[in-house]
């Protein structure tokens, strides 16, 4: 089948940089006439491909663009947002009169308000975050890479005979920040990844389901179809023929790809929104031992092409390196300007901002240095223990740390993986979890903006028959 | 009130669209051939105000607009949208959504007929940014509650939030429909602290109604004394236990259970490719033969119900398992037509940028014959499970989980203590097996449901009676 290419036809709609930061640039020249003390204007701009092959076929083709603005505007102490995809002189105006209509009605806030003039910049270098070449492919080769990755999938082993499909995303993308108080700044980015997931059926007739992806800036870095469909099709048989266990008390190790989220929580237990409310069982912990000795958890937005970095944050500072636990020691929380001025600190430049709505805080690379440890070498210390390759639901409050998820993965049994487990809960609080991080291993890979090397947890409790 | 004249007469005007334009686009969409194709148009206008530590902290409103442009040609699917509603750009979409075929054109079905619209919800008379001064009140009023309920009541969060979302859909079969849905809900979220621990607790509701619901049905202190109730409940909860018993799961959103257990697997595109573990089960045994579970779209005001799906097809009152027996899936068009199946009318999207696919409306369990107070007596040991805050599933494996955030232990009969947050895991094709008792007091979620699929996000309600499981497992961390 011929697939024409449609990037000869896209109609370039994309405003040039220069005119998006002059639209700001006019927005906040507007929005101060009208009445506003402070405004602070996002733009973003990007494009999206995406593919599905299922079954060797082409299944879904999608392609597009789309673009929006986002207005914060402050009066005084008071602020509200708006946002809108009309980029005509009529929507702008709507934009910008609505915001200062809601501006009305919210309260002074002594903490609210853009961070002063000496705080806002970007990093110099160019952190890679763009590369034009995953467009580069005509559309008949995007498909190839999916249904590639679908194929090697389906031909590892004829216990795989269905699949959820493979797939080919690109995606790219630019933002543009600007305030009153003179920052403008604008950077690109740009993503694609292929992906696929095999359906494998088991002895009695039950089915299991799996996945694996590569992911990358540039279509350079991506791992090869056929080295992902293998490592999809190895993940989906390990599953089949799974059986629940007793409930218990043994040791837990958690793959890498799954320990990432115990990382993510150490992170939400450090976000300042959090702090500043006492709805974080880490307020109040700067300085004190919270995790094992062992455990060094960095956030670093400055990393070239990675998946988190960004020359500035949400609110137009700098972003940097930063040790969030050391030694297993609390030493920083994760601040954007309205919570740095709550606890009385300095930002930490992880305020991240949608289109409307005040700027939250996220993480931008956030990982565990590795250990010196094997996964081999950690599971070898186990007499009896799982090790967790898949968790279910949501289950975790950041208030009290109470933890409670589903889980599948592998029993391990005299150092070794044995048969696979399915249809069990892990459970414990995240402030013991933390401390009884009992080993590390060497295998830190980033595949994603949260990374983590495997882990071995003791004292938690799975639930079964 | 506005009626289908009055949907057509936004877009047309506002975004200079006309039928022939409409005709034009869809003839664009299959000059390469193709069995069908639709446009859907999507004007959204959303508000949101927050108070926080009293004081109003947050007030926004968004406005996006675009259209979609989908060709289905046999199995395979083009789509392409865009935020700009000029012709040029709308029949660019169309071109690039025609790429999925290549044959020589089809031609639309020449006229178009309007899909009948049941009025399941009030259009609201005012524009969103007349009522500001009484959503104010609404989330003030909750903040005030929500700190008298007890002393130590330490931190109040409540918000408002409502949406209006004006839709118009063309198709190639001659479909049109159009609709304005309405979108509200008020939120109380608050920590509580007697000095040795923190809790917290959270209540919220809405539906497609209008402001006046908050006024006068679900007011803001009902929600505020809701969260404030559990917050200070889990000041005195024990480790919830771990392991396999028996489970009373309360009335309304519990129906999560439903959400989870069935109602993602017995969606038709995973039953067409036989990905889902329900995959050829029709007629066969899937609950309990007192379980019968139904997806119902079209109740008025309900959070997941829809005048029409965003096909622009009728919704309607899909009976999923009844006493026990799978009885059918939730359809779209293409399934429907793949499958040669009924088509239920269950195609929906988050937005103009996604491809449709089914989805859930409001899925519930019916009510039974026994009383709630038996089945609570009926259990010697076990859980009892009031709320919760979500839920997943696996729809291959058909393992699913949802996570307690009310429940207590039941010994011989009693309700006992308070426990913390824990997870339930189950089977999808057994969990219903062991129901062995439904109450008679169906209940439906106060407004609170959304669902994921596929990265995309719907309004969606749940609900279900009391009932028993003889058996689910526990993720607690005690005995």
């Amino acid at each position: 089948m011929e697939f024409m290419d449609s990037s000869n036809t896209i109609i370039q709609a994309s405003v040039a940089t220069g005119d998006l930061q002059e639209l700001a640039a006019n927005i906040i020249t507007k929005a101060l006439k009208a009445g506003a003390t402070d405004a602070e204007v996002v733009v973003r701009e990007g494009d999206e491909f995406s593919t599905t092959v299922r079954l060797g076929e082409v299944e879904t083709l999608k392609e597009s663009g789309s673009r929006g603005i986002g207005l914060r505007v402050f009066v005084g102490q008071r602020v509200a947002s708006t946002s809108s995809s009309d980029f005509t002189t009529e929507g702008i105006d709507h934009l910008i009169s609505g915001a200062l209509a809601l501006a009305r009605v919210t309260s002074e806030d002594p903490f609210a308000g853009l961070a002063d003039v000496s705080e806002f910049g970007k990093l110099d270098d160019d952190l890679n975050l763009y590369h034009e070449d995953v467009y580069s492919l005509p559309t008949a080769a995007r498909i190839d890479f999916a249904r590639r990755c679908e194929a090697a999938a389906m031909s590892a082993d004829t216990r795989i005979q269905n699949s959820d499909g493979g797939s080919f995303d690109a995606a790219t993308g630019r933002k543009v920040l600007a305030n009153s108080r003179g920052f403008v700044g604008e950077y690109q980015v740009s993503y694609c990844s292929v992906s696929t997931s095999p359906i494998a059926m088991g002895t009695n007739g039950e089915m299991q389901r799996d996945y694996w992806y590569s992911a990358a800036r540039t279509l350079s870095k991506l791992d090869t179809p056929e080295s992902v469909g293998t490592e999809a099709a190895r993940r989906t048989l390990r599953r089949l023929d799974a059986r629940r266990v007793p409930t218990q008390r043994v040791p837990i190790v958690f793959a890498p790809e799954i320990a990432r989220s115990l990382i993510g929580a150490i992170f939400d237990a450090a976000n300042g929104d959090s702090i500043y409310r006492g709805a974080s069982f880490f307020t109040g912990k700067l300085g004190e031992q919270v995790a094992a000795e062992s455990i060094n958890v960095i956030d670093d937005g400055t990393i070239a092409g990675g998946f988190g970095s960004s020359p500035f944050d949400g609110e137009g500072l700098p972003t940097r390196r930063k040790i969030i636990v050391e030694n297993g020691i609390l030493k920083t929380y994760l601040l954007n300007t309205y919570t740095a001025r709550k606890l009385k600190m300095r930002s930490t430049g992880n305020a991240v901002r949608g289109l409307a709505g005040n700027p939250g805080i996220g993480s931008s690379n956030l990982y565990l240095e590795p250990g010196k440890l094997s996964p081999e070498e950690i599971l070898r210390e186990i007499k009896s223990g799982f090790y967790v390759t898949e968790l279910l639901g949501q289950g975790v409050n950041m208030v009290t740390g109470d933890y409670s998820r589903g889980a599948s993965g592998i029993w391990i049994e005299n150092g070794e993986l044995t048969y696979p487990v399915q249809e069990v809960t892990v459970a414990g609080n995240l402030k013991e979890m933390f401390r009884n991080i009992t080993a590390i291993g060497n295998d830190l890979v980033f595949r994603n903006s949260v990374a983590s090397p495997t882990l071995r947890i003791d004292g938690m409790t799975i639930a079964g028959k | 009130m506005t009626t289908s004249a009055g949907h057509k007469r936004y877009f047309f005007e506002k975004f200079g669209l006309s039928e022939r334009l409409l005709e034009r686009c869809l003839g664009e969409a299959l000059s390469a051939g193709g069995d069908y194709a639709d446009l859907y148009f999507e004007s959204v206008s959303a508000t949101s105000i927050g108070v926080d530590e009293s004081l109003v902290k947050s007030a926004s409103q968004g406005v996006s607009a675009g259209c979609g442009v989908r060709v289905v040609a046999g199995e395979r699917t083009g789509y392409a949208y865009t935020d700009n509603l000029s012709a040029e750009r709308l029949l660019h979409a169309a071109r690039t959504a025609a790429l999925i075929a290549s044959g020589p054109a089809k031609q639309p079905v020449a006229g178009f007929t309007e899909t009948h619209s049941p009025n399941l919800y009030p259009i609201p008379a005012a524009e969103l940014d007349s009522d500001l001064s009484t959503k104010l009140d609404l989330v003030m009023r909750a903040d005030r509650a929500a700190r008298a309920y007890d002393a130590r009541i330490k931190q109040v969060r409540a918000s408002y939030s409502d949406e209006l979302k004006r839709i118009l859909i063309a198709a190639s079969d001659g479909t049109f429909a159009s609709d304005t849905q309405p979108l509200a809900r008020l939120n109380v979220f608050v920590l509580a602290n007697d000095g040795k621990q923190t809790t917290r607790g959270t209540a919220g509701g809405g539906g497609r109604v209008e402001i006046s619901y908050f006024l006068t049905e679900k007011t803001p202190e009902h929600f505020a004394n809701e969260a404030g109730r559990t917050a200070i409940l889990q000041l005195g909860a024990v480790a919830a236990p771990a392991g396999e018993m028996e489970v009373v799961l309360g009335p309304g959103w519990p129906g999560v259970l439903l959400h989870e257990a069935v109602g993602h697997g017995l969606e038709a595109d995973f039953n067409r490719k036989k990905t889902s573990a329900f995959a050829g089960l029709i007629g066969r045994q899937v609950a309990s033969s007192k379980v019968t579970v139904v997806d119902n779209g079209t109740m008025p005001s309900r959070r997941g119900s829809l005048n029409v799906d965003d096909e622009g097809s009728p919704t309607q009152e899909t009976v999923l398992i009844e006493n026990g027996i799978l009885k059918g899936y939730l359809s779209d068009k293409l399934s429907a037509r793949l499958m040669n199946m009924p088509h239920t009318g269950n195609g929906r999207r988050e937005s103009y940028q996604q491809i449709p696919m089914p989805r859930m409306t409001n899925t519930y369990m019916l009510s039974g014959d026994d009383a709630p107070e038996d089945i609570l007596r009926s259990v010697k040991r076990g859980l009892y499970a009031v709320n919760f805050g979500g839920g997943s599933v696996d729809i291959t494996s058909g393992k699913f989980v949802f996570s307690a955030s009310e429940a207590y232990l039941i010994e011989d009969g009693k309700i006992t203590a308070p426990v913390r947050d824990a997870t339930l895991i189950g089977n999808g094709p057994e969990a219903l097996k062991y129901v062995s008792m439904v109450g008679n007091d169906l209940q439906l979620d106060e407004g609170v449901g959304t669902c994921g699929k596929d990265g995309q996000s719907v309004p969606v309600g749940v609900g279900m009676p009391t009932v028993k499981l003889d058996r689910m497992t526990v993720g607690g961390t005690g005995n």
